[in-house]
Formats: structure tokens, C-alpha cells, sequence
């Protein structure tokens, strides 16, 4: 039974092709096109959009970044807010975009995330614990965070290097089917991905998203307005998020997240089980972030991921519950902060149908979820097609 | 093995507050802090204890002793200064009073495994000395 009646919906979307670099552009150039795409997706006008989310923009604009994205814009929005949730920003801006129309504060919301991408990126300016007691020691780093909670995760459940491994062997076959993924045209097999180097132990490169440029919009809007829109209403039908520690060394558990709850709630909301959830949108910064979700998603007991995937069919479309249909960000590449969006743009695809050499076969619905910093800030939708 | 204190890396940005620690840690001693109220014992340091609220903290000598609860040998480091040192293992510590701390460990990646016992092993990095752990019963890194 449904806990919550949706009252909002997507109505349009937009994805800029990964690029490795983008020297010249800056991000709000990125910006401003994705969400050109969105709104014609959408058929709505500038004039429309009442309320606009935005994301911190790595190496630029460290304030006021809604205003700022919105004067480019050439807007004047009734809400606006900056979501900070690491990979978790897109998934976290959908359901307040949503919040924001269910209090009356606006009717449309662009939610818009991106960023350029030169080949040296500056050095984080932080100034906060992690830089006095992480990096110090040679521990700065996403990749050490998660291989921390990859070696507990083995050891905890004697998971081998090739049940990981098939994550990404299975992300690399899924952005075969999609010509904008980065690795399009390059699959990759569990014994070529175990021979990549190794770059933290126990995680091999090839296990690690590749950086790139990009940028997603989404279009969030009330249910009358959407269902003048010229695509499907996507409904969002549940929500939940939380948020645990930041730095890896104070996470609570190093073998389970925060998406645990975060899912319980937004399965809880709609009214549906994960095994009955017809697509997984699963955020994938590495190849131990899939296997935690699955097993805190409920699919399995903790340690059983891979010889679940194995009895779901692999991750492809014709996979019992297929997962990361784009290809995963393994796959698509990683667009900074709107790798998340990349799941919930993939989603509302896969809800709508006709994804050209891709489709899931009857979906009506999807559990996206967004990552973000050391498996830290959680945040899990249910999409549907059906209100 | 490579010279730790020949590196060129980022140190730590020492905030005041935590002053009593990094003179610790110089002198050889861990310190961390327990809350006169609620008992915990508390690392990274704070200016009031985040599990109670209150303003109770004190330093106190820690035993020195704790266990590896993950590690990685660390081959592309974030920081470019330290591939000198690569392959080098950085691993979470759980000290015997509870806390969790990150910590560079002196030990060959094939030598350590989850749940060794560690103790505290001051070590020169980059011209500072850090708080480093080694196994429990080695020699490594009692270079101070």
C-alpha cells in the first residue's frame, strides 16, 4: 500500500555527452545547455521555471551559487537552493524539488547539475577535519575511502576479486548499448578488468569511474502540468535520505551505508518491494558501491551480492532486475557532482520507454539512489510510471 | 624503505584546538578526549562532546594500542607527493577506547591483515611527526 500519493512529477530531461576535457568552457556554459534540452523536452519556456536547484561547481563558484546560475539563466525563481550532497545532489534535489511544490512555493523546478573539466583540476582547499587527520597520513582521496570499505567488505564475507569484478564487467556491457557512454565501443571482461593496475588496494582501475565532463537536467513539476506535457508523467512515488558521517574513518558501518534507510523509506512511501522494483538506477562510483546497495536494498543477505547477480542474469536489460542500463557511470563515466543525475535521467528513459537498444521490457518502475562522499550522504527515489 | 621524512606532502592544517594532540604526538604520547558526563571517549577532537552535548571534555593519555580495522596498499596515491613512497598502506584504526582514527600503517602490504593488534608508532613524514601505527611486537617505525 502506497504511504504517500505522488504530487509531483518529471516532465522533461536532458544529458550532455561525457567528454574527457572541455578546455575553454566553463561550466555554466554546460549548465545553460543541458537545461535548454530539458526544457524542450519538457515543451516549457524559461518563463515557466518557478524554482531552481543547483549543485556546488568543483573549482568554481564557491557562493551563491543559485543566484549566480540563475541570473546566466536569465531567471528570477520563487525557490531556489544549492544541494550539496556529493553524488547524492541529483537524486536529493529531485525529491525537494517535489517538497517545494507540495508546499506551494513554486510550480516548476530545473534542477540542473554539471561541471567542466580541465586535465589539472586544483587541489581541494579544505579546511576541515579530514585535512588534518586523513591526509597526512597518504589517505586523501575517494579512491582510499572506498577501497577502506571494499577490504572490509571482502574480509567480512570472503567476497572474491572476481565477484566485484563482474559490476564492472557488466556496467562496461550495458554502455555498449548506449553511443553516449564514454566506454562505448571498449566492453571490458572480469579478467581484463582484474588486469588493470591496481590503484588502492583491493580496487583495480578499471573498477573506478572515469572522470568527465558532462552535465543532467531534470524538470520537476506539478501532476496538472505534466500531464500536458508531451512525454509520460514519471511520478515520483517515494523518497528517503540520510546522511551518516563524512570522513571514512567515522562511518558507523563499514560493510552497510546509509542507503539502507534511505531505501526502506522511499520503498516504504510507494508501497513496493525492491524485488518487485522493475529497474535499478544504482549509483556506481565503484564496483563496492553496487555490491553494498544491492545487499542493503534487501535483494540479498549481506555478503550474497554476487551470487545474486548472478541468479538476476547479469545487469543488462533482459536481466530479471536489470541494473544501469546507460552503462552505469562505470560505463557512462562519471560527470562529477551530476554523475548521480545520470540515474534518475536513465529512469525516467526507462519508465517512459523506447529507449533505443535498451529498453527494459514493461517498466513502470525504478529505485534510483545517489552516493555521496565515503558512502556517507544517502539518497534513494522510487520512480513510477503509473500515478 | 622509502624516507618518510624526505617526503613532500601535505602536512596537517593544525587548528587550535587540537594543539594538546599534535604536542602529544611529538612528545610520543596519543591523546585523545573523554567527556566527564557521558563517559565517551572521543576522536577527532571537539569543543564539546558530540555524543551528549556537553562541555565536560578533557584530555586524557590513550593506551596506544588498538586494532587495523581496513587497510589499502595504497599504488596511485591521492597526492602526488607521496609516490615516492608507493606502495605504501594506510588503514583505519580502532583504538582500544574506541575511536576510529585514520593512520598511515609500517608494515609491507602482504604482512598485514584485518584485526591485527597495532600500537602507536610516532614517525617523521614530511619533517612532522605523525601519529603512525605498526603491528603490535614489531620495531618498525620507533624511529623517534
Amino acid at each position: 500500500m502506497r504511504h504517500l500519493s505522488p504530487r509531483a512529477a518529471i516532465s522533461g530531461i536532458g544529458e550532455l555527452k561525457p567528454q574527457r576535457r572541455t578546455d575553454g568552457v566553463a561550466t555554466m556554459d554546460l549548465l545553460m545547455r543541458v537545461s535548454a534540452e530539458a526544457m524542450a523536452d519538457a515543451e516549457i519556456g524559461p518563463e515557466e521555471v518557478d524554482g531552481l536547484l543547483v549543485a556546488p561547481q568543483v573549482g568554481e563558484t564557491p557562493q551563491h551559487v543559485p543566484a549566480t546560475v540563475a541570473e546566466y539563466f536569465g531567471m528570477q525563481p520563487e525557490m531556489s537552493n544549492l544541494v550539496d550532497l556529493g553524488g547524492a545532489s541529483g537524486p536529493g534535489m529531485i525529491w525537494r524539488a517535489a517538497a517545494a511544490i507540495a508546499a506551494g512555493q513554486c510550480e516548476t523546478v530545473l534542477c540542473v547539475i554539471g561541471n567542466h573539466r580541465n586535465p589539472t583540476p586544483p587541489r581541494s582547499p579544505n579546511r576541515n577535519p579530514a585535512r588534518e587527520f586523513d591526509t597526512p597520513f597518504g589517505a586523501s582521496g575517494a579512491n582510499t575511502s572506498y577501497a577502506l570499505l571494499m577490504q572490509a567488505h571482502m574480509a567480512a564475507h570472503g567476497c572474491t576479486a572476481e565477484d566485484y569484478a563482474q559490476i564492472a564487467a557488466g556496467s562496461r556491457a550495458n554502455a555498449q548499448l548506449n553511443p553516449m557512454a564514454i566506454f562505448f565501443g571498449q566492453p571490458a571482461g572480469v579478467e581484463e578488468i582484474l588486469a588493470s593496475p591496481m590503484v588502492a588496494s583491493p580496487l583495480h582501475l578499471l573498477e573506478i569511474v572515469m572522470p568527465v565532463a558532462g552535465a543532467d537536467a531534470v524538470i520537476v513539476t506539478t501532476m496538472e502540468r505534466a500531464a500536458r506535457a508531451p512525454h509520460k508523467p514519471v511520478y515520483l512515488l517515494g523518497a528517503g535520505e540520510k546522511i551518516t558521517h563524512r570522513a571514512v574513518s567515522q562511518a558507523p558501518d563499514l560493510t552497510s551505508g546509509p542507503l539502507r534507510p534511505a531505501m526502506a523509506r522511499a520503498l516504504s512511501q510507494a508501497g513496493i518491494a525492491a524485488a518487485d522494483i522493475d529497474f535499478l538506477s544504482f549509483y556506481d562510483c565503484y564496483t563496492i558501491m553496487v555490491a553494498t546497495t544491492i545487499e542493503d536494498a534487501g535483494l540479498c543477505a549481506p555478503g550474497g551480492f554476487a551470487a545474486w547477480l548472478r541468479d538476476n542474469g547479469g545487469m543488462g536489460p533482459g536481466a530479471r532486475q536489470p541494473i544501469n542500463t546507460h552503462g552505469g557511470q562505470l560505463g557512462f563515466g562519471q560527470p562529477d557532482l551530476a554523475g548521480g543525475m545520470t540515474h534518475v535521467v536513465e529512469a525516467v528513459r526507462q519508465i517512459r520507454g523506447g529507449t533505443e537498444g535498451r529498453q527494459i521490457e514493461g517498466c513502470d518502475t525504478a529505485l534510483v539512489t545517489g552516493n555521496g562522499a565515503t558512502m556517507s550522504e544517502a539518497v534513494a527515489l522510487v520512480l513510477g510510471g503509473t500515478p | 624503505m622509502t624516507d618518510l621524512a624526505a617526503l613532500q606532502v601535505p602536512g596537517p592544517i593544525h587548528e587550535p584546538l587540537n594543539a594538546p594532540f599534535w604536542e602529544g604526538v611529538e612528545a610520543g604520547v596519543l591523546r585523545i578526549q573523554r567527556c566527564g558526563a557521558c563517559g565517551a571517549s572521543v576522536f577527532y577532537p571537539r569543543p564539546i562532546c558530540p555524543r551528549c552535548w556537553s562541555d565536560a571534555l578533557r584530555w586524557v593519555e590513550a593506551r596506544g594500542t588498538g586494532r587495523l580495522k581496513s587497510y589499502s596498499e595504497i599504488f596511485k596515491p591521492g597526492h602526488p607527493g607521496w609516490s615516492p613512497a608507493t606502495p605504501y598502506l594506510v588503514g583505519l584504526v580502532e583504538l582500544t577506547e574506541g575511536p576510529v582514527l585514520m593512520s598511515h600503517i609500517l608494515a609491507a602490504g602482504n604482512a598485514v591483515a584485518i584485526g591485527d593488534a597495532l600500537t602507536f608508532a610516532p614517525t617523521d613524514i614530511g619533517g612532522r611527526i605523525l601519529p603512525c601505527f605498526a603491528k603490535a611486537g614489531s620495531e618498525t617505525g620507533r624511529e623517534v
